[in-house]
């Protein structure tokens, strides 16, 4: 079920590869009793492409800023669970060995580049900074590695660019240079947060190109935040699907958007809007209801409130992650397609 | 990676022709500023009722013709427009005039006690910049918190006590009870100090002033660092800098601090401005012979030209400050261009 694309560590006895990095049981709240974040358990493997699907506030930012040692000083006091790196537990590292973890093993790209770059410094000098924190390298060989980043992430002039300050540059240009960052120390995983949401279409398919590319090239691990189902399949191999804090539907990418078996996947399908121009009138298929706030989630399934298909025993009782045996799990007591009554 | 050399290539940014024509057009605006501001000047001082004559000869008992006389000779009998209109042809060859007061010229006075005004001041800015910064700085990552709360109660103590009474206080405290520092004056007259021992002695007499004169800003800027830091310490690319696993004090000063700046550089502005020329309580206190007090000397004895010699001084300063802040803006920030 994980990854094939060539793993160099693996586990001796059963010869199943060892998982790169390993979320067991996250678990982030504000305060006792209000859950943002429950039991959330995923692994990725080397060289694979994750996608993490769900709407906003479903926890998918909050889950990989928990991986990155980034959340805010109360949520991280209340965050429980492991959070494996190569085997190694990051919830156990303190704060200074995170920093080398950050940027060098695990990178992250964020959702606007038009403010996540610093507006006062060269593009140059916030991609050698990286290298600077973490590789123990002169300024002519920093030099140099910058202006090959950038000629990787296809900056044309990378010796002139350099010197540029980010206002000087376009969106497209600006993600350029996140990811060049995110790229500096060649990371085993880049955390991608929603990397095409800010820019306009023609500029997210470079950009999705660039990521696909360069995950190629360097055998990284990618783990891609997104809403977009698009983006899912152009480049994952597998996905997972986020409702309320909880991943309520994993699996591989294809086997998933051929057949959800959780309604709140096949709702966001369905939600698509993926008429013609010409079928004008036509509502746009929603889920009706909201997502529950995490201050009054309900005791049992927490898609109940919202699902076409819910019954007496979802009120009750919270269903469990389950798995059909080929890898894909989903968090529903009447899956579809188990030959229960369709919605 | 250090703060200067950030500046790779942006240094054309400084030397072409629209900043020229900015200067240009800067330097004649300040020219049309000053004489407007001299304008006022003259008339404010012409409005207060007595002149110099009336101060040099009132405890005296001269006759009316000797008084006449004496008024005739420093050109008091004339018309005021006539006055003025002689002020500014004087003043337009840089000429500031003559101090019957004090027996010299105006410019000789002025140079001669210039030094001590910005030897305070520039201490003064300084250390009460660094100071406010780094309390601002701690505050702004403490929010809330004791350290926070710690900081707030002590800059609302700066904030709030008058700088005579800090003033008299440390007079008191370090010059009456235990004796460390002298009271007053710029050095030790009659003690011939030389090379270092003078430093030494010049910095003794200062640190009273110095830090007297720090107190109130160094609650302004605090509280200005704390909030612009507070504001910036949110935003997307201080999150971005921790991705990246910089150290946490690279993060804050590297990153967010550097973008918190420019209101600190218009208030450090604010502050040299005020204080060339405004330093009066202090200077009177410690018996420093700066611009404030020889201001304020000039308005008892209607010293005309000396008090509009100092003022000249004073709105020189403002003018040019002003052009030098907006330098630094376009320095800290790329963003800003001058045109």
């Amino acid at each position: 079920m994980l990854s094939t694309l060539g793993c160099a560590s693996g586990d001796p006895v059963t010869g199943a590869p060892a998982p790169l990095l390993d979320v067991e049981d996250l678990s982030i709240s504000v305060r006792r009793g209000v859950p943002l974040v429950e039991g959330v358990s995923f692994s990725i493997g080397a060289g694979e492409a994750v996608a993490v699907v769900g709407e906003s506030g479903c926890g998918k930012s909050l889950t990989s800023l928990a991986i990155m040692g980034l959340l805010p000083g109360n949520l991280q006091r209340n965050a429980t669970g492991r959070i494996l790196l190569e085997g190694e537990d990051l919830s156990a590292k303190s704060p200074r060995e995170m920093q080398d973890v950050r940027g060098n093993r695990v990178a992250m790209i964020f959702q606007d580049p038009l403010t996540s770059l610093n507006p006062v410094m060269t593009i140059g000098a916030q991609i050698m900074e990286v290298l600077e924190a973490h590789r123990d390298i002169d300024r002519a060989a920093a030099t140099a590695r910058t202006i090959e980043l950038l000629d990787l992430v296809r900056i044309p002039d990378p010796q002139e660019r350099m010197h540029a300050y980010p206002h000087q540059l376009s969106g497209g240009m600006r993600q350029r240079v996140v990811i060049a960052m995110a790229m500096a120390c060649e990371p085993q995983l880049i955390i991608a947060d929603e990397p095409t949401t800010a820019l306009d279409v023609t500029i997210q398919a470079q950009i999705l190109n660039l990521l696909v590319e360069l995950r190629r090239k360097s055998n990284l691990s990618l783990m891609l935040i997104t809403h977009d189902l698009g983006v899912v399949c152009r480049v994952a191999e597998r996905m997972i699907v986020m409702y309320a804090g909880s991943v309520v539907e994993a699996g591989e990418v294809s086997a998933i958007l051929d057949g959800a078996r959780h309604p709140y996947t096949a709702g966001l399908m369905a939600a698509r809007p993926h008429g013609s121009f010409k079928r004008t009138g036509q509502r746009l298929v929603d889920i009706p209801g909201t997502v529950p706030p995490p201050t009054s989630r309900p005791k049992g399934c927490l898609f109940e409130p919202r699902c076409p298909r819910a019954q007496e025993k979802c009120r009750a009782v919270r269903p469990d992650l389950a798995a059909d045996g080929a890898g894909h799990a989903f968090r529903c007591h009447f899956p579809i397609g188990q030959g229960e009554a369709h919605a | 990676m250090t703060a200067g050399s950030v500046r790779i290539g942006g240094g054309s940014r400084f030397f072409n022709g629209a900043v020229l024509r900015f200067v240009a057009r800067r330097l004649l605006q300040a020219l049309i500023v000053m004489l407007m501001v001299m304008t006022a000047n003259f008339v404010l001082i012409k409005l207060a009722p007595g002149d110099i004559v009336d101060v040099l000869t009132g405890s005296s008992d001269m006759t009316a013709e000797q008084i006449a006389s004496l008024r005739q000779e420093y050109g008091l009998d004339q018309p005021v427009i006539v006055q003025f209109v002689k002020y500014f042809a004087r003043l337009a060859q840089f000429d500031l005039g003559y101090s019957n007061q004090f027996h010299d010229t105006v410019l000789n006075i002025i140079l001669g006690r210039l030094p001590t005004t910005l030897l305070l001041v520039a201490f003064s800015v300084i250390l009460s910049i660094v100071i406010g910064t780094v309390m601002g700085v701690a505050a702004a990552r403490s929010a809330g918190k004791l350290v926070d709360s710690a900081i707030s109660a002590l800059v609302l103590l700066f904030y709030a006590t008058p700088v005579f009474i800090v003033a008299i206080v440390m007079i008191l405290c370090f010059s009456v009870w235990l004796g460390w520092l002298p009271t007053s004056g710029l050095y030790s007259v009659g003690a011939g100090h030389t090379g270092f021992a003078y430093i030494k002695d010049v910095a003794a007499h200062l640190v009273m002033p110095v830090v007297a004169l720090c107190t109130f800003y160094t609650a302004i800027y605090s509280r200005l660092a704390r909030a612009t830091m507070l504001e910036t310490m949110h935003l997307d690319f201080v999150r971005t800098a921790r991705a990246k696993g910089l150290s946490e004090r690279r993060v804050i000063y590297g990153h967010a601090l550097r973008n918190a700046l420019l209101p600190i550089v218009t208030m450090a502005g604010l502050q040299v401005s005020s204080l060339i020329g405004g330093a009066v309580l202090i200077e009177t206190v410690f018996g420093l012979p700066g611009m404030g007090r020889t201001a304020f000397d000039a308005i008892f004895t209607r010293d005309t030209n000396l008090l509009l010699g100092v003022m000249f001084i004073a709105s020189l300063a403002v003018v040019v400050v002003s052009l030098v802040v907006d330098f630094l803006y376009a320095l800290l920030d790329p963003r800003v261009e001058l045109k």
